[in-house]
């Protein structure tokens, strides 16, 4: 062990003013201010969610009139996929901890990593704005011809600020690659990179292919209704169709720039608190590149009852089931990978059990939804949401949650209370559970998605659903608090609080500006748990 | 702690002196230099999905309505088309000598080439303005005004569309390249290159042939559809 | 009163047992995955529990034949699911040839049932038991998506394009009909019943209506909107004879062949010229704006209804006025 003292100086405190903060090309604070803006961005989705699930304790829709509502769970939608899951993992966690974990003094352009947090944000103001002047009432899918000529609502702000955070996206995707191809330590070979690394490499891959192709749509849609100009307009022989295809060639892929990057956190965590080696490295990190790749090969199973021919639907059907493999070895590889290691109940490994659960959960309905035959009854009905908040919640946000109570003490040097993140994961885990299963059941029973009012027969298991959501709340609002009570009045964290291996845990808590004192030179594979110097568990 | 994991060495050689190009967060200028043209080469690839989604529609309504593709084509102009074409093409070759020149240290052939390539761009941009006018003059602009005359009406307005989208995002990306052209002029004016140091002139080379290369594709798709017939 | 919490939609077709069958199938299969991991996890997080943080785990970096057997095994599970589920897709999307038909259009924010005999109704479908229906459907605005929960059928209403599916019900009673695809602000409020009658009823219901046949209706339309003036029944108008045409084919002007279905004559009246008959000038105008949705689905079934023999009847000059086109909303279905 190096014995030089380490400087008092860190990447928080070097400066003060808050031009230090706005200016900065620091990756770590640039991850911090993105920590920042998604957790408002959550606050705002939450609440949006909050007012659904009160409005859909009674089947009449009285809480809220019909608009109102169709303009809630299109602002929850918009708020949380583009401002919360794209950013949540890559833009914060990914910011923060890749240069560190490959041993570079930075991403390699800092100053376009910043240029990525301000179009951010004004895409943010952009969203904020549409809402603030009326809100906007498509849905996040933003299907033509409701968007493009009968909707109302603000449609065009909305649009121009998810065009403009795209770019956020596309730049961070193009940063993260150069960084992990051009920026790695001397002895930081692919094979040595940590998962996280390689979840954030597939994550770049489909930010770069597919986010453009978004951007194009939404800038189409918006010149449609703008200008009249006829790209999807079936009153010129145009075709709406067309846009679910260009919609979701970029947003089913999204989901793996949402659910990509939590895995390899969970890769992480997993490893450290199971103090061993990552069962089968390698299919673990292809299988991150094989998701990334199959990813773009299945998006028209969103539109299996959309008027594509059954032939079409049936190969899409095919793919959308090989792309559950890669997904399924992982989760084997991180069972595997728990087996006979010396387990660790700390909060980040608490997360970790929560996400395997429920991304098991949300990983095997897709299958239901992969099947053709039951699509067809599933397609649009709450089946369909209870699956992909599972996805998107039970799997992107508690593996966000595990990567950031696991990075939490380097990032801040301060610890939080491990019990009271305990018991925010069981709450979180709980009330998840009880707000989204009974929506599979009522999925099934035919209550279709996006239904201001409903049949009296759905009303039971929609109060259970509201009941858990309030569940939901307490364990969110209570990492809030425990998190923010530790940055200012937590316990010093040290550098390495969970004995953990890696480039990042060694370097000081939280780290000097340039990360390390002196460049590190890698030597071996990552996760070396079991050679250390404890007795064999 | 004796992980193993790794050791520590001094970075910082101190034989080598450093570059005023040199940021900090790189160790060597190669590394530099690799990952700003990696880092375009990535934009240049996001670009091309950027314009994907428009050629995908043009794609599937070309397949649709191969009469209206033909009739909306021979409302464009191939003579000025053509003309610019010549111009992009030639602007191409007075960029790749701007980077020629930089890489060899010679900053006043670089001005100049890079002048000229800016010069070609401008010329493409009147062009294309005239183009514009003309279609606006006919009511050839799609919307509510749009006017058309002939039996794929409604159809041919899709094509217009798709014609004004894709040279109207090609045009600006001309805009924002003689922008960047214009900054990088500047530089080399004062003498901000040489033979060690000249990646902005070779990367927004990367952009401009980019651009160029995106109108080689659109001369065709968009104005030589149906000329067969006129031919005959 | 709150019922008890529901579990299972009603089976009220043919194809929702074969639906269910599958559902329980896929169900049994991701329990047993999601168990054996779920009781793994705990068990190794229990069994291998270490408090204090300072043990190390055993040296396993991974095993070649558990991969390849994870890999595989799932994945011909998977292939079972996607067979047996892409059979039962096929018995979805394909209808019987005999089916009855009915047509429907949605807009914001209603459904509008066409039957061939002529009732039409609003937000409820009258349909006989034991018997396949086939309903024929597209939209007059947004997106729809017609769902049938109790027969677990759904398709999408798409403007410019025509949908269809089918069901034959099994049970008599009501059922629930839903818009499945956000339409905008009373997307919710797009609902309606199925109600499945004994043949005999159903019968009854249909005599009970009164109003002109579909197709009837649609020959009203075709001598209003001055069709019979070009197609002559004999071939020797301006345009095309329609008799004895559909289903076969028709060689186009550029020589391609197009089936002559729903679809094409829905795209000839509304853009005639864009796929003209061969030996025909392209002289009819666009319908586009003139005829409802309604109104040419009532075209499709006149056309359908001429026989190769019976041409269309010679205009007749200065006949009474015939009821506007598509005026139907005075025939509302007797089920109210």
């Amino acid at each position: 062990m190096t014995t030089t003292v380490l400087p008092r100086v860190n990447y928080l405190n070097v400066k003060h003013t808050v031009a230090s903060w706005l200016l900065t090309k620091d990756h770590k604070r640039i991850g911090i201010m993105y920590l920042i803006v998604v957790s408002l961005a959550f606050l705002i989705g939450g609440i949006f969610a909050a007012l659904i699930r009160v409005e859909l304790t009674t089947p009449l829709g009285d809480l809220v009139s019909d608009d109102t509502y169709n303009k809630l769970f299109t602002m929850h939608g918009v708020a949380m996929v583009f401002f919360v899951l794209i950013p949540a993992v890559p833009a914060i966690l990914g910011n923060f901890a890749l240069p560190l974990m490959i041993g570079a003094k930075d991403v390699a352009f800092p100053k376009i990593n910043l240029l990525s947090w301000y179009i951010f944000v004004i895409g943010f103001l952009f969203t904020i704005a549409a809402g603030i002047l009326g809100g906007v009432d498509t849905g996040w899918t933003f299907y033509t011809p409701y968007s493009s000529v009968y909707s109302n609502s603000n449609v065009l702000l909305t649009g121009i600020g998810i065009f403009i955070a795209g770019f956020s996206s596309i730049l961070t995707g193009l940063n993260f690659m150069v960084t992990i191809h051009r920026m790695r330590a001397p002895g930081m070979t692919w094979f040595r990179l940590p998962l996280f690394i390689w979840a954030l490499y597939a994550t770049s891959l489909v930010q770069i292919l597919g986010t453009p192709v978004i951007a194009i749509t939404v800038l189409m849609l918006a010149v449609e209704r703008a200008l009249g100009f006829g790209f999807f307009d079936p009153r010129l022989g145009g075709d709406p169709v067309l846009f679910q295809h260009l919609f979701w060639f970029y947003s089913h892929p999204a989901v793996y720039i949402m659910i990509l990057p939590p895995m390899g956190a969970i890769s992480e965590v997993i490893a450290c608190f199971s103090r061993k080696s990552i069962f089968g490295y390698s299919f673990v990190a292809f299988s991150s590149l094989a998701i990334a790749v199959f990813g773009f090969l299945v998006w028209a199973h969103h539109l299996f009852v959309s008027g594509i021919s059954p032939y079409s639907a049936m190969v899409f059907s095919f793919l959308s089931f090989a792309v559950a493999i890669p997904s399924a070895i992982k989760t084997f590889n991180w069972t595997a990978t728990m087996y006979r290691g010396a387990i660790w109940w700390q909060a980040p490994m608490m997360w970790v059990f929560g996400f395997m659960g429920l991304f098991l959960i949300g990983g095997l309905t897709g299958l239901f939804l992969a099947a053709l035959g039951l699509d067809v009854h599933l397609h649009d009905t709450y089946f369909v949401v209870a699956h992909f908040h599972y996805i998107m919640v039970g799997g992107a946000i508690m593996g966000y949650f595990a990567g950031l109570h696991y990075w939490w003490p380097k990032m801040t040097g301060k610890m939080y209370s491990n019990s009271a993140a305990t018991l925010a994961a069981l709450l979180v885990f709980v009330g998840f559970n009880l707000t989204f299963f009974p929506q599979f059941i009522v999925g099934y029973l035919g209550m279709p998605r996006r239904y201001h009012a409903y049949a009296d027969e759905f009303q039971v298991l929609n109060v259970l659903s509201s009941a858990g959501a309030s569940i939901m709340g307490v364990g969110y609002t209570l990492i809030a608090c425990y998190l923010l009570y530790s940055f200012f009045k937590g316990k010093d964290a040290g550098p390495n609080p969970w004995r953990a291996v890696g480039l990042e845990w060694e370097t000081q808590s939280p780290p000097i500006p340039e990360n390390f004192t002196e460049q590190p030179i890698v030597t071996a594979a990552p996760y070396g748990y079991e050679t250390r110097e404890s007795n064999v568990g | 702690m004796a992980d193993g994991l790794v050791a520590h060495v001094d970075s910082h050689e101190h034989g080598e002196a450093h570059h005023p190009d040199l940021q900090h967060h790189f160790e060597t200028l190669g590394q530099q230099h690799e990952a700003a043209t990696l880092g375009m080469w990535v934009f240049l690839v996001t670009e091309v999905m950027f314009f994907g989604g428009l050629l995908m529609a043009y794609l599937l309504y070309r397949v649709w309505y191969p009469e209206a593709w033909a009739e909306g084509s021979l409302e464009l102009d191939i003579v000025l088309g053509g003309f610019n074409t010549v111009v992009l093409i030639g602007s191409s070759l007075t960029m790749a000598l701007a980077v020629r020149a930089a890489q060899t240290g010679l900053p006043k052939a670089t001005v100049r080439w890079l002048l000229l390539t800016m010069a070609l761009g401008l010329t493409f941009l009147v062009v294309k303005f005239f183009e514009y006018k003309h279609k606006w003059d006919l009511n050839h602009i799609p919307g509510e005004n749009f006017t058309f005359e002939g039996p794929h009406a409604p159809q041919v307005e899709i094509f217009i569309s798709l014609y004004f989208a894709l040279t109207g995002l090609h045009a600006l990306h001309m805009v924002i390249g003689f922008g960047i052209l214009s900054v990088i002029t500047w530089m080399a004016h004062r003498k901000r290159f040489t033979p060690e140091w000249s990646t902005p002139v070779e990367l927004s080379g990367l952009y401009w042939h980019f651009v160029d290369i995106v109108w080689i594709f659109l001369f065709p798709l968009l104005y030589l559809v149906d000329r067969v017939h006129q031919l005959n | 009163m709150l019922p008890g919490i529901p579990l299972f939609p009603e089976q009220a077709s043919t194809l929702a047992p074969e639906v269910d069958n599958l559902y329980f199938f896929i169900t049994a299969v991701t329990a047993f995955f999601a168990l054996l991991v779920v009781v793994l996890v705990v068990v190794f997080a229990i069994k291998y529990r270490d408090k204090t943080g300072e043990k190390v785990g055993h040296p396993i970096h991974g095993s070649l034949p558990l991969e390849i057997g994870w890999s595989i095994i799932p994945f011909l599970v998977a292939m079972v699911i996607f067979v047996w589920a892409t059979v039962v897709f096929f018995h979805i999307v394909r209808a019987p040839d005999q089916a009855l038909e009915v047509y429907s259009t949605g807009k914001q924010w209603m459904w509008r049932f066409q039957h061939i005999d002529g009732q039409s109704e609003i937000n409820e479908l009258h349909v006989p038991v034991g018997r396949p229906v086939k309903i024929t459907f597209t939209s007059e605005d947004v997106l729809h998506s017609l769902y049938f929960p109790a027969f677990r059928v759904k398709a999408d209403a798409i403007p410019g394009r025509y949908s269809s599916l089918w069901f034959t019900a099994t049970k008599t009673g009501e059922y629930h009909l839903f818009c499945a695809e956000y339409c905008g602000t009373a997307h919710s409020g797009m609902v309606g019943k199925v109600v499945v009658m004994e043949p005999d009823d159903y019968q009854a219901w249909l005599s009970g209506g009164g109003g002109l046949s579909l197709a009837a209706r649609g020959e009203q339309l075709f001598q209003q909107l001055g069709c019979v003036g070009c197609h002559l029944g004999d071939g020797s108008g301006r345009g095309p004879s329609l008799a004895g045409k559909y289903g076969t084919e028709e060689t186009l002007a550029t020589g391609a062949t197009v089936a002559i279905d729903d679809i094409y004559i829905r795209e000839s009246i509304l853009t005639p010229q864009m796929k003209l008959t061969a030996g025909y000038g392209p002289l009819m105008p666009t319908f586009q704006g003139l005829v409802t949705e309604e109104g040419v689905m009532s075209l499709i079934e006149y056309i359908k209804s001429l026989s190769s023999t019976a041409g269309p009847a010679a205009p007749t000059q200065a006949s009474a006025p015939a009821p506007p086109p598509a005026a139907s909303d005075n025939t509302g279905g007797p089920g109210e």
